[in-house]
């Protein structure tokens, strides 16, 4: 199991709470990736199409950044593995919006 | 008894105050999608209990909300918007080529004849339709790909498509401002388009009448004169009776013409309202006085409504889509403020009273009369 941390208003859109636990699909290489954490949450909580990644350009929000592990892995390619202790569910992926705006 | 419901988009989430006819006594609901931008409200004239709301956010972009009970429970729908083929460009503040992006969605327009049919103006500028309630969007991208296109550039609140008037008599038939690219007409249901724009004057232009450039802030139009519009221009009041194909200026006697929002009278096509703002570095009333203008002449002859508004150290704003009129025997007009007010006349602007004074900005105001 992969373990997602949202955003507030995002736990709030999705109707869920401090953490959302995924099956995620391996990629042919059997790695976990960016891409495939965030293709497995839009299809379980459809709601959140197009709200951490633009829907048509599949860029990151520009206000969101991902980390794990005490890592920013935001400049990561989406399709590069992502570190063990995520794919094994040790630690969370964490969704983190900026500390902005009013 | 009849009432009211009036839906107000702001900064931090929905409102949805309602009262019966005699509209005195206000229940306030809210706020709903809490602490997104709800840029617009609106619903079905055929189904009064289906709403759309825009939610968006500078952080999750751009949602679109729906509600089937009149605005107590919503749920999320359809938010992908792409523009149809290669966007291609237009031009940025400084006139260089810039590429159409999607931002976020401005204005929902529910359709007159189906109420699973509504249309989005977006930034940048752009026409959408959902014809499934809205979960998908198609881009009616005869507009876009209009040949003047490419000279369209943003106004400072960015390239947005705000208003959207459908008339009920032609479905044919659709209006759409863009700032500040202008006014333009369709006639075939939005597959082709034209702008229409002669008579307007803008003289911070190279060419003051050019066919496109000018900062339109609004329309307005009265269903049963369809042909009849009603603008607040960037700078100036103008008025069409030849279904835009040219405007004339009726600014008369208004303190100032520079504003945001105008709306005609339910019952009387040639009464109309604007709120005059000092100027376009000063998004504030003339002298700190809130004051509604309204003309029973369709333009030139403005009377100042100011009994209930503050005469005093008042410096809101009231944005371009934050004015409706209900349909009541007494017609009610609404409109709130950038301070947070949302004030309401249940005559036709002979006096006010604030239904609620301290919301977060209130960016737009809708009201549905209801049986």
């Amino acid at each position: 199991m992969i373990r997602v941390v949202l955003p507030a208003h995002l736990r709030t859109l999705a109707q869920v709470g401090s953490e959302v636990q995924l099956e995620v699909a391996l990629d042919a290489a059997g790695r976990v990736t960016q891409r495939s954490i965030l293709d497995a949450l839009e299809a379980r909580y459809p709601m959140l199409r197009g709200t951490i990644r633009d829907q048509v350009t599949q860029q990151r929000r520009a206000f969101l950044r991902f980390f794990a592990c005490q890592e920013d892995l935001s400049h990561e390619p989406p399709d590069a593995p992502l570190p063990d202790a995520v794919a094994s569910g040790a630690e969370p992926f964490l969704i983190i919006g900026a500390i902005a705006g009013g | 008894m009849s009432g009211v419901r009036v839906l107000v988009g702001t900064r931090k989430g929905a409102f949805v105050l309602t009262a019966d006819g005699k509209r005195e006594k206000w229940d306030v609901a809210g706020p709903h999608l809490s602490g997104w931008e709800i840029y617009h409200v609106k619903g079905s004239p055929l189904d009064p209990q289906r709403l759309y709301a825009s939610q968006s956010s500078g952080w999750f972009g751009q949602l679109i909300q729906r509600s089937s009970d009149g605005g107590k429970t919503w749920e999320p729908v359809g938010n992908k918007f792409a523009y149809d083929g290669v966007p291609g460009t237009h031009q940025w503040y400084d006139g260089t080529a810039h590429p159409w992006e999607f931002k976020r969605v401005w204005h929902l327009e529910p359709s007159l004849h189906d109420p699973d049919t509504v249309y989005a103006g977006v930034e940048d500028a752009a026409l959408f339709r959902s014809t499934d309630a809205g979960l998908t969007w198609q881009e009616l991208s005869g507009l876009r790909q209009n040949e003047t296109g490419p000279r369209w550039q943003p106004g400072a609140g960015g390239m947005c498509l705000h208003t959207i008037l459908l008339d009920r008599a032609d479905p044919g038939r659709i209006f759409i401002a863009i700032s500040a690219a202008g006014a333009f007409r369709s006639d075939d249901a939005g597959k082709s388009w034209k702008p229409i724009n002669r008579g307007l004057n803008s003289p911070f232009l190279p060419d003051p009448a050019a066919e496109v450039g000018h900062c339109v802030h609004r329309i307005a139009m009265h269903p049963s004169r369809p042909n009849v519009l009603f603008m607040q221009k960037h700078w100036d009041v103008m008025r069409s009776d030849d279904a835009g194909e040219s405007w004339r200026e009726v600014s008369g006697n208004l303190p100032t013409d520079f504003g945001f929002p105008i709306d005609v009278h339910a019952h009387e096509p040639n009464t109309i309202y604007v709120v005059p703002i000092k100027s376009d570095s000063e998004h504030f009333p003339p002298e700190g006085k809130l004051r509604v203008y309204r003309s029973r002449t369709g333009g030139n002859e403005w009377e100042p409504l100011t009994r209930g508004l503050p005469q005093r150290d008042c410096y809101v704003n009231v944005l371009r889509d934050a004015m409706a009129v209900d349909s009541l025997d007494s017609c009610g007009v609404y409109f709130g403020t950038t301070g947070g007010q949302v004030y309401a006349s249940p005559d036709a602007g002979d006096s006010w009273s604030p239904i609620v004074r301290d919301l977060p900005a209130v960016l737009s105001v809708e009201v549905q009369t209801l049986p």
